[in-house]
């Protein structure tokens, strides 16, 4: 699959800043993201604190007041729609099944960003679709219809297209909602994998113990504007998550790595007895 | 998909459509229709399949092809299994734009055709704007919602223009509120053939825009769909598709609905597939319900969009049931 990708490119948000219709505050004030190839760059932050906004951004669904969103050298306002897909997968928070189609069409459905309006899928696509459905671990559910999937087996399918795309950028936002521990962390280690074969991945995730410990990079955000960002020793300070979650807290270590873990603290006095 | 959906699809216009030829005034046996289609037989017979019964059961096959195909590309656009030209106000729209220029005196079936089209781009343009004043980025329900109350208008628009129209000369409010097939040309029906292939041809050429579009706006974008533009003209092209049946036979509604819902229970969920599916089975549909217009009163007629309201509107309330 590295053969076809181009040089590599990495995304960058610059200082963007985006303030909504009839809003008073601005949704992301200033705020930079360099995520680099070849490793996870992970954005968190609390509910609101302006993470979709950066992918609703970077799909042009909302438009910068400043700042600029590049990737690699070319701007994304340079590129066109189908430019832009042929080089940054998307896989969005949320995505409803309204038309339902068998898994491996879905799937195809990436290839698109590649084919002109008439040429049907070659030997190529159809390779490639198979490679991305076993790297989603979906390759069993093949012949399944979307609208039969558990929540787990969405998301693996909706990351399935996103690969099929075969762009050199990955952004994922939220992919491990409704997961379940094993598959939460199969989704984790295929990040993992997909950042050491030179993509650029850019991860927002509630998730902060597991993204502690595959992010080689952490943006914190609060309130629309970078509150911390760095190794995961930088980021994951108690005073800095305190602050921002307004929730008391430890960090501690995460026994199997020894990444920093977060526990919050307060409340759950029936777990203590037993 | 089975491979037998779209044969048996063919196979049941076919029968339909003899059915269709035989049934009325004179009836015929099946022999005499499959004698008279090829001019062997009395002149009288001939002349009865051919010129008489002929050009309605064609028409109505184009007819119901179109509103199908219609109904499934506005069904995929917006996400809504119970969109379609007639519930989305557009029919109404183009039966408006219809009346007027005849109104106005340019009756002539281009010019009236051409005037559907103006309708039906304005309706589609009005029923988005209601849409996105109530609330939201075109959001499906309030989208239909505005579309009934856009059709409502229309047919106000349509009584008070042909309140006092002489019936012998123009055709009457009725004609265009209910539809019928009676008067149906094969000049009527080079028309529908032309809007048809154009139209629903361009819509299954661009059916994998259909198919990302239907995912919703954030995963269209996200692979490569310039979804306003996109949907914009996916809106206009199945709205002129309608616009041309309108211009042809009226209004008839809840074929759009009923066939690309009943293509996507057959297994057709690509939209290639799905358009094939719903242009057979909409021609089938449409040709049979004309058969039942003209046989469950006979000998009176009943309009033909009465027979499909009465077929469309518990489809459509089951429907709604299941989505809620």
């Amino acid at each position: 699959m590295s053969e076809v990708m181009p040089s590599v490119p990495g995304l960058l948000f610059d200082q963007v800043a985006v303030t909504y219709p009839r809003a008073e505050v601005p949704a992301l004030a200033g705020v930079t993201i360099h995520a680099q190839p070849a490793r996870v760059t992970a954005v968190v932050g609390p509910n609101g604190s302006g993470k979709s906004t950066l992918v609703r951004a970077l799909l042009q669904r909302v438009s910068l007041s400043a700042g600029a969103i590049r990737i690699g050298d070319t701007p994304r306002a340079a590129l066109s729609a189908r430019e832009f897909a042929q080089r940054v997968a998307v896989v969005p928070q949320r995505e409803e099944v309204q038309m339902p189609l068998p898994v491996r069409e879905f799937v195809a459905l990436g290839r698109h960003v590649h084919l002109g309006a008439f040429t049907p899928l070659r030997a190529h696509d159809l390779a490639i679709i198979e490679s991305s459905l076993d790297k989603a671990g979906m390759a069993h559910l093949a012949t399944r219809r979307t609208d039969t999937l558990s929540g787990g087996e969405w998301q693996r399918v909706r990351i399935a297209r996103a690969l099929a795309q075969e762009a050199s950028v990955l952004v994922l936002d939220e992919p491990t909602t409704f997961l379940d521990i094993a598959h939460e962390m199969a989704v984790f280690e295929l990040l993992d994998e997909l950042a050491a074969e030179g993509r650029t991945i850019l991860l927002v995730s509630h998730q902060l113990n597991l993204v502690a410990r595959f992010a080689a990079h952490i943006v914190l955000l609060h309130a629309g504007q970078v509150a911390a960002s760095g190794s995961a020793t930088d980021v994951m300070r108690g005073d800095v998550l305190e602050r921002v979650y307004e929730w008391p807290l430890v960090v501690t270590r995460d026994p199997a790595v020894g990444a920093p873990a977060l526990l919050p603290l307060r409340g759950g006095s029936r777990g203590r007895r037993a | 998909m089975n491979p037998l959906v779209l044969p048996v699809g063919v196979l049941l216009l076919c029968v339909t459509s003899i059915v269709a030829l035989g049934i009325g005034a004179v009836p015929l046996a099946v022999v005499d229709v499959w004698h008279a289609l090829w001019g062997e037989g009395e002149s009288q017979v001939v002349a009865i399949v051919r010129d008489l019964r002929g050009p309605r059961v064609v028409l109505a096959a184009l007819v119901g092809a179109g509103l199908a195909t219609s109904g499934a590309a506005l069904q995929g656009t917006l996400r809504n299994p119970l969109a379609e030209p007639y519930l989305l106000g557009v029919s109404g729209g183009a039966a408006v734009g219809a009346v007027v220029a005849l109104t106005f005196g340019l009756g002539t079936p281009v010019m009236v055709t051409i005037a559907a089209f103006g309708g039906a781009a304005v309706a589609t343009a009005v029923v988005a704007l209601l849409a996105r004043v109530a609330g939201g980025r075109a959001e499906p329900r309030l989208l239909l919602m505005a579309g009934v109350v856009v059709g409502a208008f229309s047919n106000a628009v349509i009584l008070v223009a042909l309140a006092d129209a002489p019936p012998d000369r123009i055709r009457g409010a009725l004609w265009w509120m209910m539809g019928s097939t009676a008067d149906a040309t094969w000049a009527a029906v080079a028309r529908t053939a032309v809007a048809l292939l154009c139209f629903g041809g361009l819509l299954v050429v661009r059916a994998r825009e259909l198919d990302v579009l239907s995912l919703g706006e954030e995963p269209a974008v996200a692979l490569g769909a310039d979804v306003d533009a996109s949907a914009r003209r996916v809106f206009l092209v199945a709205s002129w598709l309608a616009a041309s049946t309108v211009a042809a036979v009226g209004l008839i509604g809840f074929v759009g609905l009923v066939v690309p819902n009943l293509a996507r229970a057959l297994g057709a969920h690509r939209h290639r597939a799905m358009l094939l599916v719903s242009a057979v089975y909409g021609a089938a549909l449409l040709v049979g319900a004309d058969v039942a217009a003209r046989s469950l009163r006979s000998p009176v007629e009943l309009p033909l969009g009465a027979v499909t309201a009465l077929v469309g509107v518990p489809f459509f309330l089951a429907r709604l049931r299941r989505l809620a």
